[in-house]
């Protein structure tokens, strides 16, 4: 007894590998540092300081990454909670590269001033408000949130056991919960999609929290391989690891957004600042769909027969019910969200599909993984720049997202429109756009992996959502203008974020060859 | 063995060098015209037309270099890829945009540029009084890249991509008057019974990659010996359902006399010498397919024969000096189907008499545009007559192709379809005797045609006064009516040789070409029998004595008002596809009303109980978004339940 607490009382320093974990600890530290700018830089400067800030981070941590990557380690670090290994370094420079152009976004400006609340804490309508708005308030903390979230989803894909994924999904989760309430116009809604998120954030949490109870007491570890390691050999009754990969997938499914954990998607989408929702859009989904990927193809591949026919269940009902919503929405902003919740759909496929060299795919297949990692760069892109454009059409400065709003747009501004028209087709999966070369790849994962009936449905979905998109376009470019909303000139950062998103749809649409082969490259996940 | 089945030796393509390797420019060049002349708006008015008559001879200039470069090499050089980039490449499959110049490629690129020149040259006086002339040749630039797209791609994927180009570029042009309502239903017509033949193209290049894991030509020939030979057949018709489609063949011929509405030298240029033989070259490049499946290669050879025949009842019956072409160019075009369909001892000659025929039909659109032009656009040849004498060059050069198509010893379609006919006669006596039958009924409404135009007495009213075309009209009229008098006798002896290793070997053992083949054989002799007595019986008919009516005569002769009626194409159309498919769209229609009423309670009606359903979940309370939450965890559980228990 006294020798097993002096055992427990030994606790040794862990080695950890500072550079492979530069990344996260940059990005984290500057948002500490963002913290404290807050309280010591003055109100005027506070802006540019916390942007400086807030991009130096990124450009030092995407040089790490591009270090890292070409060294090609492969490793499980910092005490096994961290792996480090192809996808992780893919995924780490996505979502680094991503967030950086949702940043670009977040420095858009609306009529007056920022598109963030410059009062949260008040009331909405108070004198306080109104205070804070006529001295030119707005929140600054936005940088520092959206720095703490990042670093929450870059080990959120990363985790390499149970514990550290949950935290991991808490750093990410209640920042993005902070931002979705700080929209500078229709503040109630706003703080109801915040209020939303929060609430059923947290129930989600609980089954999240309660399925890795139950995978603990069937493998007795947090440890992803100790947990496949458990699979391979029960030595508790499967009744466990059943319910709890399905608890557990299901709080990961809440973040991915899958049909039926769903619900909160299009009323937070809406409710939050169109930037924010472009980076919840892209990024959030990255990193769920991305630790979705390691805990069932790592802790639970061997256990896929049990859970593939489940999760094409989700995949299934997340596409039609995705679609099914989409096609009688009137509001671009709201149809956008549940584009967003089939085209998880689409990504699901692919997890279904489970098509790695382990489970038989031959040598240069297009595998689950590479189309999954592809799937979310591209899409993430076009999604950024699709909300950055939501942000240019605008009825007395405020942004009008009503359909009819959007009417005609391109006798007003010709390039708008045909950027999110082009975007749109993107999202339609039409050939020559990234879209295309997307759904593509993760459906010929899914066919791989023997889901040749989900890959059918997934196709009719696919046409069924192209009616909605194409209805936009249609509105955008034979309608006659509306004389309710205007375009407003772009900042120079927008346009920027625009720009690229264009262009990566364009480019990974023509010359896909090379991201598909990065995709590639990032090989197997390390266990 | 039967012949048919017999493998094809195939020159496997190298890696292109020297000139050929900018084989890409040909498209480039006219497309990039294309997209200037539309972006730079009314500042290119002035200019415009020059400049897409210019990038057209720049690609005519570059295929023809590239023609001496290939005429230099050896046979097994001449098949030359061109590799852009890979499109998509993953696991088995890689797609790669690639271009392919060989012995047929280079022949069709010189067709389309140098044929596409002259009609260029040819519009800037045709179209000279047109506001919109700068966006006419922007369409023909697009409408020359996409045609050399589709035939130098090395595979169907990127030759698709050029077959919808020609679509969309064919349907910009036949409607280009969109102010008249008949052209803008004609382009819509095209574009729709096109839609119709694609889908056979893309089923067939699914299949092709579902069997082959490719869609490069070098692929796809190189195993169709090894798949399993329904799939081939299935592959083969498809192929041949989308060729019907683009070469207005039966069952999708309609489209292709409507088509007519377009300026007339888009109907020279896409809808007799170019687009339209697309089909053609599909069948040919397919060649490996169709040798492995004698259903197909069959199912070609009908097709050609019904269609030779159906155009001809067309050209006869017909007023519209434009629509006698049309169904002359649906026979022709049968003419060539049915050599391709022969198989390796008809390639050759399919391609053969495409070339001379782009010349001379070419040459008689263009020369019927010029009459048009000088009868204020009257296309009833009832109104015409005695115009010989006010527009001799026209009527020259017309006459050269009138003797070409007929198959006058030693002009162009004497070689090129005597030798289909003798084809035909050896592959089967009763599709030879149809092929004759179809010489003799084309000299008959040709002949028709020449008399109602150029001969007899003036029938036109009193406020129109004919005069010769322009110079910049007449000339491609010159240079065409030369080609189609002397190209037969300038391809006949090199042609099949040069095409050899492109389509397969077999060609040349039974037919040693030669200047008098066409009097060398019994066959020959009866071909020009039967020619000789459809002109006369035209003689005897329209002759120059006789009274023609300037109204079309009320007739209760059965295959005069079949003929009139395009053979009732439209009503087949109506009741084959367009009733069907309006009775779906009311369906789908009616089912789209209930959505749209829904959708001011909600999502419902679209999809009954369902949307319903999903429109109560979204209600906009958190309370119930967790219920849907636990009930969805308890549907995920009775899955993975239901999972363990199978």
């Amino acid at each position: 007894m006294t020798q097993e607490i002096a055992v427990l009382m030994e606790i040794s320093a862990p080695s950890l590998d500072y550079g492979l974990l530069a990344p996260v600890l940059i990005v984290f530290g500057a948002a500490c540092v963002g913290v404290l700018l807050e309280a010591l830089v003055p109100r005027g400067g506070r802006r540019l300081t916390q942007a400086i800030l807030a991009f130096a981070a990124l450009v030092a941590a995407m040089v790490m990454v591009g270090i890292n990557a070409s060294s090609g380690a492969r490793v499980v670090e910092a005490v096994g909670s961290i792996a480090i290994d192809g996808p992780t370094q893919f995924l780490w420079g996505t979502l680094i590269l991503l967030t950086a152009m949702a940043l670009l976004v977040f420095l858009d400006r609306d009529v007056d001033d920022s598109h963030f609340a410059p009062s949260a804490a008040s009331v909405p309508g108070s004198n306080q408000e109104q205070e804070a708005q006529e001295a030119g308030h707005a929140h600054t903390e936005v940088f520092p949130l959206a720095l703490f979230a990042l670093s929450g989803m870059l080990v959120f894909p990363a985790a390499n056991d149970l514990i550290t994924l949950f935290v991991a999904l808490e750093v990410l989760s209640l920042p993005l919960y902070v931002l979705s309430g700080l929209a500078r116009r229709r503040r109630l809604l706003s703080q109801e999609s915040s209020l939303k998120y929060f609430l059923l954030g947290a129930m989600s949490s609980g089954f999240f929290l309660y399925g890795i109870t139950l995978l603990y007491g069937f493998s007795g570890s947090f440890d992803y391989a100790g947990i496949a390691d458990a699979v391979v050999n029960p030595t508790q009754p499967t009744g466990l690891l059943i319910a709890g990969l399905g608890l557990l997938g299901m709080g990961l499914l809440f973040k991915v957004g899958a049909v039926p954990f769903h619900s909160w998607t299009p009323d937070v989408y809406v409710g939050a600042p169109t930037p924010v929702t472009g980076f919840m859009a892209a990024c959030t989904k990255i990193a769920a769909v991305g630790a979705l990927l390691r805990v069932f193809f790592v802790a639970l591949g061997s256990a896929r027969w049990d859970w593939q026919p489940a999760m094409a269940v989700v995949a299934v009902m997340t596409m039609v019910v995705g679609a099914l919503m989409a096609i009688t929405q009137t509001d671009v902003k709201r149809m956008l969200a549940y584009s967003s919740i089939a085209h998880a759909g689409f990504i699901l496929t692919a997890v279904v599909g489970a098509y790695q060299t382990g489970s038989g795919a031959p040598d240069g297949a297009v595998t689950s993984i590479q189309s999954v990692l592809f799937y979310l760069a591209v899409y993430g892109a076009s999604t950024i720049a699709a909300f950055a454009l939501l942000t240019m059409v605008r009825d007395r400065g405020i942004e009008a997202t009503n359909l009819s709003d959007w009417a005609g747009l391109a006798k007003k501004s010709p390039r708008v429109a045909a950027a999110f028209g082009f975007l749109l087709l993107s999202f339609a999966g039409i050939p020559l756009t990234s879209g295309f070369i997307g759904k593509w790849a993760v459906f010929a994962a899914a066919w791989g992996g023997g889901y040749a009936w989900l890959v059918v449905v997934a196709v009719l979905v696919s046409l069924v959502t192209a009616f909605f998109y194409l209805k936009v376009i249609v509105s955008m470019f034979f309608a006659e203008p509306a004389e309710s909303s205007e375009v407003v000139e772009p900042s120079i950062p927008t346009l920027l974020a625009v720009a690229v998103g264009v262009a990566v749809t364009f480019v990974a649409g023509v010359v896909p060859g090379p991201l598909l082969e990065l995709a590639a490259k990032a090989g197997e996940f390390v266990r | 063995m039967n012949p048919l089945l017999t493998p094809l030796e195939t020159v496997t393509p190298v890696a292109a060098t020297g000139v050929t390797s900018w084989a890409w420019l040909l498209i480039a060049i006219p497309l990039v015209s294309a997209g200037v002349l539309l972006l730079v708006g009314r500042a290119g008015d002035a200019w415009g037309h020059f400049l897409g008559t210019l990038a057209s001879l720049a690609s005519a200039g570059l295929s023809i270099a590239i023609f001496v470069t290939l005429l230099g090499l050896s046979d097994d050089a001449r098949s030359q890829v061109v590799h852009l980039y890979d499109w998509i490449s993953g696991g088995a499959w890689t797609i790669a945009l690639g271009l392919q110049v060989d012995q047929l490629s280079i022949l069709f690129c010189l067709l389309i540029t140098i044929v596409g020149s002259l009609i260029h040259i040819y519009s800037i006086g045709y179209m000279a009084h047109d506001p919109r002339r700068r966006r006419f040749f922007a369409f023909l630039n697009l409408f020359i890249a996409a045609m050399l797209l589709l035939v130098l791609a090395d595979n169907y994927l990127v030759l698709f991509f050029g077959w919808e180009g020609v679509g969309l570029a064919s349907y910009l042009l036949i409607g280009f008057w969109q102010d008249r309502p008949s052209a803008a239903a004609a382009a819509k017509k095209a574009f729709v019974i096109n839609r119709v033949g694609d889908m056979g193209m893309v089923i067939a290049i699914s299949l092709m990659l579902a069997t082959f894991g490719s869609v490069a030509f070098t692929d796809v020939n190189a195993n169709a010996a090894a798949a399993n030979p329904a799939t081939i057949t299935a592959i083969g018709l498809l192929l041949l359902w989308g060729a019907c489609g683009k070469s207005a063949q039966l069952p999708l011929q309609a489209w292709l006399l409507d088509a007519m509405e377009g300026p007339t030298p888009v109907s020279a240029l896409i809808h007799a010498a170019t687009m339209v033989t697309a089909g053609v070259y599909l069948v040919t490049r397919s060649h490996e397919i169709y040798a492995h499946t004698e259903w197909a290669s069959t199912a070609v050879v009908v097709i050609g024969t019904l269609t030779l025949l159906a155009g001809a009842w067309i050209g006869c019956s017909k007023d519209d000096i434009k629509k006698v072409l049309a169904g002359s160019t649906m026979s022709q075009i049968g003419y060539m189907m049915l050599a391709a369909g022969i198989g390796p001892a008809g390639y050759a000659f399919a391609i053969f008499h495409l070339v001379t025929h782009g010349f001379f039909k070419a040459n008689m659109f263009l020369g019927a545009g010029s009459v048009m032009h000088a009868m204020d656009d009257d296309v009833n040849m009832r109104h015409y007559g005695g115009l010989a004498k006010y527009m001799p060059i026209t009527f020259a050069t017309f006459a050269a192709g009138f003797l070409a198509i007929i198959g006058f010893p030693f002009t162009a379609g004497f070689f090129s379809k005597d030798h289909i006919i003798e084809a035909a006669f050896e592959h089967n006596q009763v599709v030879g005797v149809l092929a004759l039958v179809g010489a003799g009924v084309t000299a008959f409404y040709m002949t028709r045609l020449m008399l109602m135009t150029f001969g007899g007495k003036k029938r036109w009213q009193d406020d129109v006064h004919p005069h010769e075309s322009p110079l910049v009209m007449t000339i491609p009229l010159i240079v065409l009516g030369v080609a189609s008098l002397a190209g037969g006798l300038l391809l006949n002896n090199w042609i099949g040789g040069w095409l050899e290793p492109a389509v397969g070997g077999a060609h040349g053992e039974a037919h040693e070409p030669s200047l008098l083949a066409g009097f060398a054989s019994p066959v020959g002799w009866i071909t020009l029998a039967v020619v000789a007595v459809g002109v006369a019986i035209a003689f005897v008919v329209f002759g120059p004595r006789k009274a023609i009516p300037q109204v079309a005569p009320a007739t209760r002769n059965p295959l005069t008002i079949a003929g009139r009626n395009d053979l009732f194409g439209d009503a087949f159309n109506d009741a084959a596809v367009v009733r069907p498919a309006a009775t779906l769209t009311r369906g789908v229609l009616a089912v789209d009303r209930g959505g749209i009423d829904g959708a001011v309670h909600g999502v419902a009606g679209l999809l009954g109980g369902l949307s319903v359903v999903l429109r109560r979940l979204q209600t906009g309370y958190v309370r119930s978004y967790a219920l849907v939450m636990v009930v969805g965890a308890a549907i995920l559980g009775g899955v993975l339940v239901l999972t363990q228990l199978s």
